[in-house]
């Protein structure tokens, strides 16, 4: 219990608005912790820092994602999971005051380059988010939202196949196949993000995002979500965050935990959950805090 | 121990239910009053309406309807002065005067065989409006063949006649109009003759202003207003969209923003006249525009609408969940295509109601109007953007201001064709709302 007095001066609130936390100080380490880097990555971050004006949101964080597997993040909240997440097609673009530099490349190609343009990205990388936001129009337009944005079809029937195709990937193909006409947000919660989540695969996108995406569904809807995300992960590479640990074990092959802004420790699931390396992951899984 | 203390306070205190049920009544009653208030602020706001529309109606609406007496005509050529046969460019310039006077002369005859007086043939006269001569001619330019016949035409009479035989529907008593003994007797006659009739007032509707009140109408004035409104909607409603796309979507948050924001809605609040003065400097006295036309009413209307027309889209604008762009952001859809797809469709209710808002008040604007000189007297309707012209909120004020009594029920009269031009733009306006709303669930 040597370290537990460490662990409340981290959360004492000064520490946070105070100077940036020096982790050595706590013997800690300032590296994160395990396995973050990988040899064929999909896409690698490299000493990423983010900031809302002049408050630094991300520290210093590096991790790989590889190809075609299901990336948790865990973290207590407030910690940056968003945030980093939203890096990875660059949605922090939208937000005003937020800043961000370091590296982030996809296949080796550099997204924050100046020449990249946010728009391919976003069709290579889609994004779910936390609370279902389905356009309030049909299912159908809905999920020919984005293939008609990139001009990805040209005849009605390419796209009511794509449309078709999608919502059966979403496995929501036969709840709705008789209403493809009427509004999406008529759908419950855990169908509507299930509308969502076609409405990414539409794109056809190569990395999917998805920022908790069960936080607002009832626990029957999260199991299909999840059951979902395990069928995904063949086609698709996918980064989650979630608040639920029993999630990430459930869904992911690797879990990162981050801590304030830092990441502390990036393991495969199992490991991070059976026999973590970090004590502050430790304290984090075993319910400690968060 | 606490547990204990607990229990012996609850002994001497009554217990929460208690209290609450105490308070109940007292909560009821205050909440009884406050919808009293309500409804009462909802009656008061009513009953004012009411009255409101009862007046105006109850004097405005003889408005709608003139007199007309019933006259056998011959069209006499010589008295016509129409000399050349066929020529029907004289009929333009032909003396119908002479013919009337003829017509009325030979009627008071048929009855009463006393000759009459100079002073008796005008007032005589006077009984026909001035603007029969013009129905006349109409009748001879659509019929020529009625040249050198005699027919019966219905005349327009004076506006004191239009009065009299009015005040008389309501009983007669307490006449205090213009008309003499003499003239009364006269229309009495005319009445027992069965020679005179009430007919819907198109001349209202179909002619511009007039000295004469029985040939005065709202055309010039309702054509001036429409085109101003055309020219306000034409510009004022995309400019003001664009400027609020450009503040909400675009515009970085630094001091000049804040600058413009502040300025516009500094602006909102500015009084109509002062715009009507900027009008005045700009329009007239810089870009060298004619006084009196339309388009630089309807520029002036821009200007003072659109900041409300700005306000109320941004705040429609800002109303649109983020979660929607970041969806569609998220989708790699472009910024013009987020606003185009997505805030601009969901927004639109709102701009919508907030400009039908601000152009019932352009159209009901009367003081910056009189700077830039629409205040003149105008009769000819205007045919273009450029032909001088008034428009109904000036006319009712120029109106209101003349000592006739027949103008007070064309006052009124305008009034309620005003109201009912604004009532009518309001329902619109929730029309879309509803619809456009609803398309969007
Ligand atoms: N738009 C923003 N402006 C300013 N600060 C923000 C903004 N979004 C997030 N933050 C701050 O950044 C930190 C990380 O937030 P976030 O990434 O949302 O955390 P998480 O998703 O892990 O709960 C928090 O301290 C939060 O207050
Ligand atoms: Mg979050």
């Amino acid at each position: 219990m040597n370290s537990k007095s460490g662990y409340n001066r981290l959360f004492d609130p000064m520490a946070e608005t105070g100077q940036a936390l020096d982790f050595s100080q706590h013997g800690l380490g300032q590296k994160t912790v395990g396995n973050p880097f990988s040899v064929k990555a999909k896409m690698s971050v490299r000493n990423l820092n983010v900031y809302y004006d002049d408050k630094q949101a991300i520290h210093d964080v590096s991790l790989d994602i590889n190809r075609n597997e299901v990336m948790a993040m865990i973290g207590p909240s407030g910690c940056g999971k968003s945030t980093f997440l939203r890096c990875l097609n660059r949605m922090n673009d939208t937000i005003e005051n937020c800043n961000v530099n370091g590296e982030v490349t996809l296949d080796e190609q550099d997204i924050y380059h100046k020449k990249q343009d946010v728009v391919p990205l976003r069709a290579r990388v889609g994004i779910v988010f936390q609370k279902p936001n389905p356009f309030p129009k049909s299912i159908y337009e809905n999920v020919a939202y984005g293939p008609k944005v990139h001009g990805l079809v040209s005849r009605r029937a390419q796209l009511d196949e794509i449309v078709e195709d999608s919502l059966r990937k979403a496995s929501l193909w036969d709840e709705v196949k008789d209403r493809l006409f009427s509004p999406g947000t008529g759908l419950s919660g855990g169908q509507q993000q299930r509308l969502c989540i076609a409405r990414t695969i539409a794109v056809s996108p190569e990395v999917i995002l998805m920022d908790e995406p069960c936080s607002a569904l009832d626990p029957i809807a999260t199991a299909r979500i999840e059951e979902l995300m395990a069928e995904l992960s063949q086609n698709f590479t996918i980064a989650i965050v979630t608040h639920s640990m029993q999630q990430a074990a459930r869904v992911s092959s690797r879990t990162a935990y981050f801590h304030m802004g830092r990441l502390i420790e990036v393991n495969d699931t199992r490991r991070v959950f059976t026999n973590p390396e970090h004590e502050l992951t430790e304290a984090y899984i075993t319910g400690r805090f968060g | 121990m606490r547990k204990a203390s607990h229990k012996s306070s609850t002994a001497k205190v009554p217990s929460t239910i208690d209290l609450v049920n105490r308070n109940l009544a007292k909560r009821k009653r205050a909440e009884w009053r406050f919808r009293v208030y309500g409804i009462g602020a909802i009656l008061f706001g009513f009953i004012c309406l009411l009255i409101l529309f009862t007046d105006i109606i109850s004097k405005g609406h003889g408005a709608f309807f003139k007199t007309q007496i019933h006259l056998q005509i011959h069209f006499n050529p010589q008295r016509l002065q129409v000399l050349q046969p066929g020529a029907i460019e004289q009929f333009n310039n032909a003396n119908y005067d002479n013919v009337i006077q003829d017509a009325l002369f030979a009627d008071n005859a048929r009855i009463s065989p006393a000759l009459l007086s100079a002073v008796d043939k005008r007032q005589l006269l006077s009984l026909i409006s001035t603007g029969a001569v013009y129905s006349l001619r109409e009748t001879l330019t659509d019929s020529p063949g009625v040249l050198n016949q005699s027919v019966g035409v219905w005349l327009t009479v004076d506006d004191d006649v239009d009065n009299y035989v009015k005040s008389l529907a309501h009983g007669g008593e307490g006449y205090t109009g213009r008309l003499s003994q003499q003239q009364q007797s006269w229309v009495n006659r005319w009445i027992e003759n069965g020679q005179v009739r009430q007919t819907f007032n198109t001349t209202f509707f179909t002619s511009g202003d007039s000295r004469e009140p029985e040939q005065a109408g709202i055309r010039s004035a309702l054509m001036g207003s429409l085109y101003m409104l055309l020219v306000t909607i034409g510009l004022s409603f995309p400019i003001g969209i664009a400027a609020a796309v450009y503040l909400e979507e675009y515009a970085p948050i630094n001091r000049v923003t804040d600058f413009i924001e502040v300025n516009i809605n500094n602006l909102a609040a500015v009084p109509s006249i002062i715009f009507g003065l900027l009008g005045l400097a700009i329009f007239i006295g810089f870009f060298d525009m004619p006084r009196s036309v339309p388009l630089v009413g309807g520029l002036v209307l821009t200007l003072m609408t659109l900041p409300t027309i700005i306000i109320s889209s941004r705040a429609a604008i800002k109303a649109v969940p983020s979660s929607i762009r970041d969806a569609a952001y998220g989708l790699g859809a472009s910024k013009m295509q987020v606003v185009l797809h997505h805030v601009l469709p969901l927004a639109m209710p709102g701009v919508l109601t907030g400009a039908i808002i601000g152009f019932a008040q352009a159209l009901g604007e009367t003081a910056p109007l009189l700077m830039i000189g629409m205040v003149a007297f105008i009769v000819d309707v205007p045919a273009d953007l450029m032909d001088p012209s008034s428009a109904l909120p000036v006319q009712i004020f120029l109106w209101s201001d003349s000592p006739e009594r027949a103008f007070v029920e064309r006052t009124s009269a305008a009034i309620m064709v005003l109201l009912a031009f604004l009532i009518s733009m309001n329902g619109l306006a929730v029309w879309l709302r509803h619809r456009l709303g609803r398309s969007h669930q």
